[in-house]
């Protein structure tokens, strides 16, 4: 039971915390120097401190988790319902050559519109402003999705079809057992791409339409000029970000034991 | 390792031609080709590079359907242009580049053929693949994925993975294309090792005259393509084989005829701008 605790003391006092704990202290007497010489264009900047000052308050505030609580839920039923669809979607493109040749010409058509163009149809079609923010977050996350997914069936070697056919697999095996984990790598690669689209996409729709919101917050916090609570607002979101490409990052490794670095 | 019944594996391959796609850009890749492989022995294939080699061993093995001719296993009929039987655990391919499942440990990817047909129940899938990983001086290799292996020890395990079913043929293609030459020597005495004194019918690929000589019973010469059978030779060598055979009168005897006929069809294939014979 001791060595696990050793490593963890390791790592964490290691040479490369260390060094990344100094970039961040370095970026924040930059900022620090910055406001204080007053450069040209950013003298509206707020010290650091009041931006601690204005982020410690908001975190002992409701309204700013119930914000979080917001941002997160709508990321999470977008997402999630973009990965439920655009999975088998992408599956069945990717497997079935007629199946590809109806649909896939379409999705290509739909497929480079910015999903933000989407924001006025999504206002206009669905009945409540939270709808069309989870249908946009939706379309951020699914064309990126499926295209992955129908790139992971087609790079499966064929030999290992072969293979498993030779060893007396069914084709309900060969979807199961080799076209599905072979793809997993592209899907987590789709769900980590989409997930970065997806907060870009969710901020600007709330910035624009919501209700509440990190996004939100950060809007309105403009429109007061509370600067400070801008930079708060935009550090949230950073950190949102951050932590639920961590999650993703955390499937991965659970979903893929055989893609662990060596 | 497997029963010690002697397998039947025999292999008539009559009169077969493949044209692909007959009707578009019409590739010949082979014409007329007939031989035979007698159950348990080892046939060594060797061609220049795209001479049609692989499309043969495809159609043994059910990937591909053959233009004309017939291909039979044991007396039955397993390829003709209106009939061909899907690949099944008859016919274990050893692929070029190989085709262990990366997201599948040794043991699993080992375990798997018996397991997925219904033969053995999990358990004793695996009890039989760490068997044969002890039996070959792979044990502790269990738990790894393939990507964690040597090139050579995946080339392995992927012959262990073919043989646990108890195939009447294995079919390997160029396997140790890639692995150095020290490495290659090793991997001959493991294969002499699992196939010699099996009697399993072996059909193998390969550019490399000295592992055709030092494996074969007998080596098949082809054509460049479209693909026939230029000449057979019987390696008659004393088994079993070590590789001090290789300074053997005899041996070199084979060797310079065997290099003879496989010159002119390199030649051949340089001439018609095909690509050198690795």
């Amino acid at each position: 039971m001791k060595t696990p605790r050793g490593k963890l003391l390791k790592k964490v006092f290691s040479a490369r915390t260390l060094r990344g704990l100094s970039s961040i202290v370095l970026f924040v007497v930059l900022w620090q120097l910055v406001v204080y010489l007053k450069v040209p264009y950013l003298q509206n900047l707020p010290y650091p401190e009041d931006v601690a000052s204005h982020g410690l308050a908001a975190a002992v505030s409701t309204g700013y988790w119930i914000d979080w609580g917001l941002s997160l839920s709508r990321i999470f039923i977008g997402f999630i319902a973009a990965q439920l669809l655009g999975i088998p979607l992408g599956l069945a493109i990717g497997i079935s050559r007629v199946f590809r040749g109806f649909t896939f010409p379409v999705f290509e058509i739909l497929r480079p519109i910015p999903p933000i163009a989407w924001i006025p149809l999504a206002i206009l079609f669905w009945p409540t402003r939270e709808l069309s923010i989870y249908f946009l977050v939706f379309i951020g996350a699914f064309f990126i999705i499926v295209i992955n997914v129908i790139q992971g069936v087609s790079n499966i070697s064929v030999n290992l079809k072969w293979a498993a056919f030779s060893l007396g697999a069914k084709p309900n095996d060969i979807f199961w057992r080799i076209l599905l984990p072979g793809s997993l790598p592209s899907i987590i690669t789709g769900m980590t791409v989409g997930m970065g689209v997806t907060w870009n996409v969710l901020i600007a729709a709330e910035m624009i339409a919501a209700q509440g919101g990190l996004g939100r917050t950060t809007w309105e916090a403009y429109t007061n000029h509370n600067i400070p609570y801008i930079v708060v607002g935009m550090v949230s979101i950073g950190i949102a970000g951050y932590l639920c490409s961590t999650l993703l990052r955390w499937l991965g490794e659970k979903a893929m034991p055989w893609k662990r670095k060596f | 390792m497997a029963s010690e019944t002697k397998e039947p594996g025999a292999i008539r391959i009559k009169h077969v031609s493949k044209i692909y796609d007959p009707q578009g850009v019409h590739v010949e890749a082979m014409r007329d080709c007939s031989f035979d492989i007698a159950a348990g022995e080892m046939a060594i294939i060797v061609g220049p590079s795209g001479c049609g080699k692989t499309t043969l061993l495809n159609a043994i093995a059910g990937f591909d359907d053959i233009t004309a001719g017939e291909i039979f296993l044991d007396g039955e009929l397993i390829s003709s242009p209106t009939y061909q039987i899907k690949p099944n655990v008859d016919r274990m391919v050893v692929f070029q580049n190989g085709a262990l499942f990366p997201w599948k440990t040794v043991i699993e990817n080992i375990a798997y053929g018996p397991m997925v047909q219904g033969r053995l129940t999990k358990a004793a899938a695996r009890d039989k693949a760490r068997e044969m990983l002890e039996w070959v001086c792979l044990n502790g290799m269990e738990e790894k994925y393939p990507e964690e292996l040597s090139s050579g020890v995946q080339r392995r395990v992927e012959i262990l993975r073919a043989l646990i079913n108890e195939p009447r043929v294995v079919m390997l293609d160029e396997p140790f294309r890639g692995l150095d030459a020290v490495s290659k020597t090793v991997m001959h005495e493991f294969l002499m090792q699992l196939f010699c004194n099996r009697n399993r019918t072996m059909f193998f690929i390969t550019h490399d005259l000295d592992e055709a000589i030092f494996l074969g019973h007998k080596v098949v010469i082809m054509t460049t393509r479209p693909a026939q059978v230029k000449k057979i030779v019987p390696i008659d060598l004393p088994w079993p084989r070590e590789h001090r055979i290789m300074n053997s009168k005899r041996y070199l005897e084979l060797k310079g005829e065997i290099l003879e006929a496989v010159h002119e069809e390199a030649k051949k294939a340089f001439q018609a701008g095909e690509r050198e014979l690795a």
